[in-house]
């Protein structure tokens, strides 16, 4: 088995395995935790790309370098905004949990 | 139709240096803000956006002079390595109807979100502010550019942009709604920036005019195309997707929910649209076309009647959102890559003007629904009555957007739906015309419904306030111009289809 296919097999692992914690775990920093793992899918199969192409000579392709950089960042960011809304909704209802709650209607 | 080389405007036109402009200024206008503090911050932004509406006009005039794209490539950095910004006819159109919809928003917002002197400043009037001038920024990016990573970048920008405003009110139904909001729209931008990842490794560019050139209808084409697609189908809350929106559209400020429901899930929209009818234009099936156009009249069943068994009037107004989305998608199947030219063309300015008028009368009925709720103190349906006589403004502006949601002549909203009517029974899509039609119908239950619940009596010991006349013009306005539009010609619009290869 060449590097290259066990790169691409471990990014499609880590983007089927996170696909499956999205969607049965019912907690919202279990959900947040999968949509992380299938971030790092993507950026791997990104980095596997790059190396792939680096057909000139180069160590690797450097766009996708630079693009997985960017998408890190966003993803960095989408996670934190996640986290403060997390916090702040356990501090207002005393867990956190999207479930939707009848009882609150007035 | 034009060859596809004609899409690939490589050079800076005279005046593509407005598109940089109408995406930086924004960005300038926002570090200023940071920087100068909560005070100001409303007029900043409102200087911010008048600027931006100015921009977008000049770039629409340009586009309708030239009756070819304005183009400006950054920093002389040609693709496939650099990015270009390009503004078409839809393009343009859209930045103007951007601008027009915040600025209204945001002189709807003024009182609000004031920091008057004297008292401390507050964090969520900054926020606001900031995230309504980021969400006007992100959007111009999602216009102009035609690069697939570039676009991710501004689809990420616009939903952190969106959320704080979702979630402001605080209460933890609302963040529950922005925290399920924000999941759905980083699961989905995950899945495009998959479909774009499998793009690159496959073409090596992700210039959208480059990869339609040397698209190959393969496998690898057809998954990334797909992810993408489902990716921004979470993002655009079509049916299967649209649990997450009525939530977190009903719980943000009127304003917000103004721009959120008009604008911000058109985002993604566009996306889509520029994605199948410029990037992948041959891949387009028949069979996968009729399965978007499906979820598309399922939004429009299932959400006008959940729409109508609401008992608050701000969710039955995030629910008609779903439903007014799904007409939207008919135009991935009634503008085939075969058929005539007049009916493809009649389709897409129907799709197009449904999105303008769904932009202009969903903000007016927001924000309408945010006066009434202020006058009442509620927004439960059952009890709106009294409303007509306390603020008649607002029940006017409610019954003309209602006008152009239900697709009653004269409104936009009718020469949308009858455009696309038109092309669906030309096809011989009968069905979606049924589901036009249908849609139509619910929605005029609806809307009756509320109207009639507006005009009726004042419950007994209920205590109505009085609200500024200049925010329910505001709202008047921006449902005016909904219905106005069924005032243009019911016909093939030129300007839309100015740069492309329809």
């Amino acid at each position: 088995m060449s590097p290259v296919l066990l790169f691409w097999l471990a990014g499609s692992g880590l983007i089927g395995l996170s696909v499956y914690g999205l969607i049965v775990n019912p907690h919202p920093l279990c959900k947040l935790l999968a949509l992380n793992l299938l971030g790092s899918g993507v950026f791997l199969l990104f980095g596997v790309i790059a190396r792939r192409g680096a057909s000139a000579g180069l160590g690797g392709d450097p766009v996708p370098q630079a693009l997985v950089i960017t998408g890190i960042v966003v993803a960095f960011s989408a996670t934190a905004i996640a986290v403060a809304l997390l916090l702040r909704l356990h501090s207002e209802a005393g867990e956190a949990s999207i479930d939707e709650e009848e009882d609150g209607q007035p | 139709m034009m060859p596809l080389q004609a899409l690939a405007v490589t050079e800076t036109t005279p005046g593509g240096a407005l598109l940089v402009l109408g995406i930086v200024m924004t960005a300038v206008a926002l570090v200023g803000l940071i920087g100068l503090g909560g005070r100001g911050a409303r007029a900043i932004v409102i200087a911010a956006l008048l600027f931006q509406l100015y921009v977008s006009v000049r770039v629409a005039l340009m586009v309708a002079g030239t009756q070819s794209p304005l183009a400006y490539v950054v920093g002389g950095f040609h693709p496939p390595l650099g990015i270009t910004l390009r503004a078409d006819g839809i393009s343009a159109l859209m930045m103007v109807v951007s601008a027009a919809i915040f600025l209204g928003a945001a002189a709807f917002a003024w009182k609000d979100f004031a920091q008057p002197k004297g008292k401390p400043e507050s964090r969520a009037s900054l926020i606001f502010w900031t995230a309504l001038l980021a969400m006007a920024s992100a959007l111009n990016l999602l216009f102009t550019s035609s690069d697939l990573f570039n676009l991710y970048v501004g689809i990420e920008l616009l939903t952190f942009a969106a959320i704080p405003v979702a979630a402001i009110k605080g209460g933890a139904d609302t963040l529950r709604a922005a925290l399920r909001y924000l999941l759905f729209a980083v699961f989905g931008s995950m899945l495009y920036l998959f479909g774009i990842v499998l793009l690159y490794g496959a073409y090596g560019t992700l210039d959208i005019s480059g990869l339609a050139a040397q698209l190959q209808p393969n496998a690898a084409t057809l998954t990334a195309a797909g992810f993408v697609t489902v990716g921004l189908l979470a993002k655009t809350a079509l049916f299967p997707f649209h649990l997450w929106l009525p939530p977190a559209h009903a719980g943000a400020p009127a304003a917000g929910s103004a721009v959120l429901s008009a604008l911000v899930v058109k985002g993604s929209l566009f996306l889509l649209m520029r994605l199948w009818f410029d990037t992948f234009p041959t891949l387009r099936e028949p069979a996968d076309m009729q399965l978007l156009a499906l979820f598309g009249a399922l939004a429009v069943i299932v959400g006008s009647i959940t729409a109508l068994r609401q008992q608050r009037l701000k969710l039955l107004v995030a629910y008609s959102t779903v439903a007014q989305i799904g007409y939207m998608f008919f135009v991935f199947t009634l503008a085939p890559k075969d058929a005539g030219a007049l009916i493809a063309e009649t389709a897409w300015t129907g799709a197009w003007t449904q999105v303008v008028a769904h932009a202009f009368a969903k903000a007016g009925m927001f924000l309408a629904a945010g006066l009434a709720a202020e006058v009442l103190g509620h927004d439960r349906i059952r009890d709106l009555g009294g409303l007509s006589s306390r603020a008649p403004l607002v029940v006017l502006a409610f019954a003309l957007s209602g006008l152009s949601l239900m697709g009653l002549p004269p409104s936009g909203g009718f020469n949308a739906k009858f455009m696309l009517l038109v092309a669906a029974l030309a096809e011989g899509h009968w069905a979606w015309g049924a589901v036009i039609i249908a849609g139509g119908m619910l929605a005029g239950a609806y809307v009756f419904g509320v109207l009639a619940r507006m005009m009726a009596e004042p419950a007994a010991g209920a205590s109505l306030k009085a609200v500024g006349h200049g925010r329910q013009w505001i709202a008047l306005g921006l449902s005016a111009v909904a219905v106005l539009m069924g005032l243009l010609p019911l016909e093939p619009i030129a300007f839309l289809a100015i740069g492309r290869a329809l």
